[in-house]
């Protein structure tokens, strides 16, 4: 088992019942049984306060959600988040108090936020209650899954 | 003539969307309109046709902060309307549920939410750099309210293990012990909390409330109580509908609670603690006390201090019930379905949350209504903004407009529970 200090953890985050802001958890479920079996991998709604639980002792984290800006629907952006913030307007549709963008502001300002921290953002076509993902955000699913596969293992391989 | 408008389009740090307006005149405040524009949602016209036992996690759906009070209002509605009683330890582990909640939504609102209005902050982020220490107390208050709801509910959010008669699943005396040492940590921490908060400065500012909570005889109420006011109310959760009005307004996709003398009413922390301020533990008595909070408290900017001292009460509680608890004989009581009418009334940490169900003989719900803690204080929370401001015109407009957003955060409001009940009527040819 990794020590507090070394766990890995994906965090797929939305609402699945909210069209593609279920995006997040959508990769966290494909990616479950092909990353090393000590990355953990979660699904959460997205609410900072907890969300800042789930970082606690962790070396390395992976968060995947949607977000709204002007690229088109299933455009993949990655943010390393320990060298900017997230641009707040486009992580700002969360149905929460305080969205992904403040906690991690939040981590950051509480010296919590791992010493790797990456997002993963998925352009949303659709936020509509009920609907399941859109066909270009469902077809950039896979790419995410990829990229996070092969990111988590070179870092695994790095660290032996 | 001198116009002035104070118009925030978006409020922030509240739940759901909704904006404000207030309009002055000569000195006076001629108006003043709490819009809310969050689309309406329907759950009771999608409850409609589904069986009984679906109504637990449906209505736990419509609250990502409170869902535990939807299923509990929603429950014992059930079980009213199905003559089923639940007690014992049964009953004290709903009430240790609803600790969880309101520890959970409490803190953050305190911590997250209201908070920065009091210190000078924009928000908890900017707050935080300067308020380290008490941002992180905050966050560890509310893990602790989250690992009850996951240990009793299943899961932190929308939990999914209340059923009619019970629960699915019963946590383990191992389980409990083992929450009862955060639980420990978590009240040394809510009792900074009420010194912290307490000690913040509040616009000194009062109104004549109509107060409404429930009261149970031994119990600083959650599940079960009748519903009282200051003001000579006193009636049974099924008498709700003979002593309250909602109606539309054109400004708000919620509808709009009232007396049915046509007063205004305010329900939440501040109305719990008024009328039920000597069913407190100890403990939060006295911890109310030493921070200057006397038996009954008006001035609503002084709620963050009252909800500071509901959570030390619900830690305290959660407390109690832990050390007391014995294994129920089983996780639920049987259910026997009837053609019938059932009422519910819990106290959601935004105030009553009132819910009425019509079953066929079936246990499939024909008629489904929900009246939510928010809708309720709308005309209050109107009433306010025009009240305070009024005395405070000469401010300029960016002070006035931030009293307004912070009176308005008083009441924690929760858009997104209050619409979802717009009337659909459908004509049919």
């Amino acid at each position: 088992m990794p020590t507090a200090g070394q766990r890995c953890v994906v965090i797929g985050i939305g609402n699945p019942d909210r069209g593609d802001d279920g995006v997040g958890r959508r990769v966290a479920q494909s990616l479950r049984g092909r990353l090393r079996p000590e990355v953990e991998i979660l699904e959460h709604g997205g609410e900072a306060a907890s969300l800042l639980a789930c970082l606690e002792g962790v070396a390395a984290a992976y968060l995947i959600d949607a977000c709204l800006s002007d690229a088109p629907a299933g455009t993949v952006q990655r943010f390393d988040v320990t060298q900017m913030p997230l641009p707040l307007d486009r992580f700002g549709f969360s149905s929460h108090a305080i969205g992904l963008a403040q906690g991690v502001e939040l981590a950051r300002v509480l010296d919590r936020l791992p010493a790797r921290c990456v997002v993963y953002a998925v352009e949303a076509a659709s936020v509509a209650t009920g609907a399941g993902l859109s066909p270009p955000v469902a077809g950039a699913v896979e790419a995410v899954c990829e990229a996070l596969q092969a990111e988590i293992q070179d870092r695994g391989a790095a660290d032996d | 003539m001198a116009t002035k408008t104070i118009k925030v389009d978006y409020l922030a740090r509240v739940e759901g969307e909704g904006a404000f307006k207030v309009v002055m005149r000569n000195g006076k405040v001629r108006s003043a309109e709490l819009s809310i524009f969050e689309p309406p949602r329907f759950f009771e016209a999608f409850l409609c046709g589904r069986a009984y036992s679906e109504v637990v996690d449906i209505a736990a759906r419509i609250c990502g902060i409170c869902p535990v009070a939807y299923q509990m209002s929603a429950v014992h509605a059930m079980e009213n309307a199905l003559n089923v009683t639940v007690d014992g330890p049964l009953r004290a582990l709903r009430r240790l549920l609803y600790c969880g909640e309101w520890i959970e939504s409490h803190t953050l609102h305190i911590y997250m939410l209201h908070a920065p209005d009091f210190l000078g902050y924009d928000g908890v982020v900017d707050m935080a750099q300067d308020h380290g220490a008490a941002v992180t107390r905050g966050l560890a208050l509310k893990k602790a309210g989250n690992e009850i709801v996951a240990l009793l509910g299943g899961r932190e959010i929308h939990p999914i293990n209340v059923r009619v008669g019970g629960f699915y699943k019963i946590p383990s005396r191992r389980a409990l012990a083992r929450l009862a040492e955060s639980l420990k940590k978590a009240r040394d921490l809510a009792l900074e909390t009420v010194t912290w908060a307490a000690a913040f400065d509040f616009p000194d500012r009062e109104r004549d409330y109509t107060f409404v909570a429930l009261r149970h005889p031994d119990e600083y109420p959650y599940n079960e109580g009748r519903i009282v006011s200051n003001r000579g109310l006193d009636i049974a959760t099924a008498d709700y509908d003979a002593h309250f009005t909602e109606t539309h307004v054109a400004r708000s996709t919620a509808l709009h609670s009232h007396l049915s003398d046509g007063g205004a009413y305010l329900v939440g922390p501040l109305a719990r603690y008024n009328l039920n301020h000597d069913r407190l533990s100890p403990l939060a008595k006295e911890a109310a006390k030493a921070c200057g909070l006397g038996a009954s408290c008006r001035n609503p900017y002084r709620s963050i201090v009252v909800r500071a001292v509901e959570v030390l009460y619900a830690c305290d509680e959660a407390l109690r019930i832990i050390d007391s608890y014995e294994v129920p004989a089983r996780p639920a009581v049987p259910v026997a379905l009837r053609a019938s009418v059932g009422f519910g009334a819990t106290e959601a940490p935004r105030g009553l949350l009132w819910h009425r169900y019509r079953l066929a003989a079936d246990g499939t719900i024909a008629e489904a209504r929900i009246v939510p803690p928010t809708s309720q204080n709308q005309p209050s929370i109107e009433a306010d903004l025009a009240d305070f401001i009024e005395g405070s015109l000469d401010l300029p407009d960016e002070a006035l407009r931030h009293l307004c957003e912070q009176t308005v955060r008083n009441y924690d409001p929760c858009i997104s529970c209050a619409t979802h009940f717009l009337r659909l009527d459908l004509e049919r040819g």
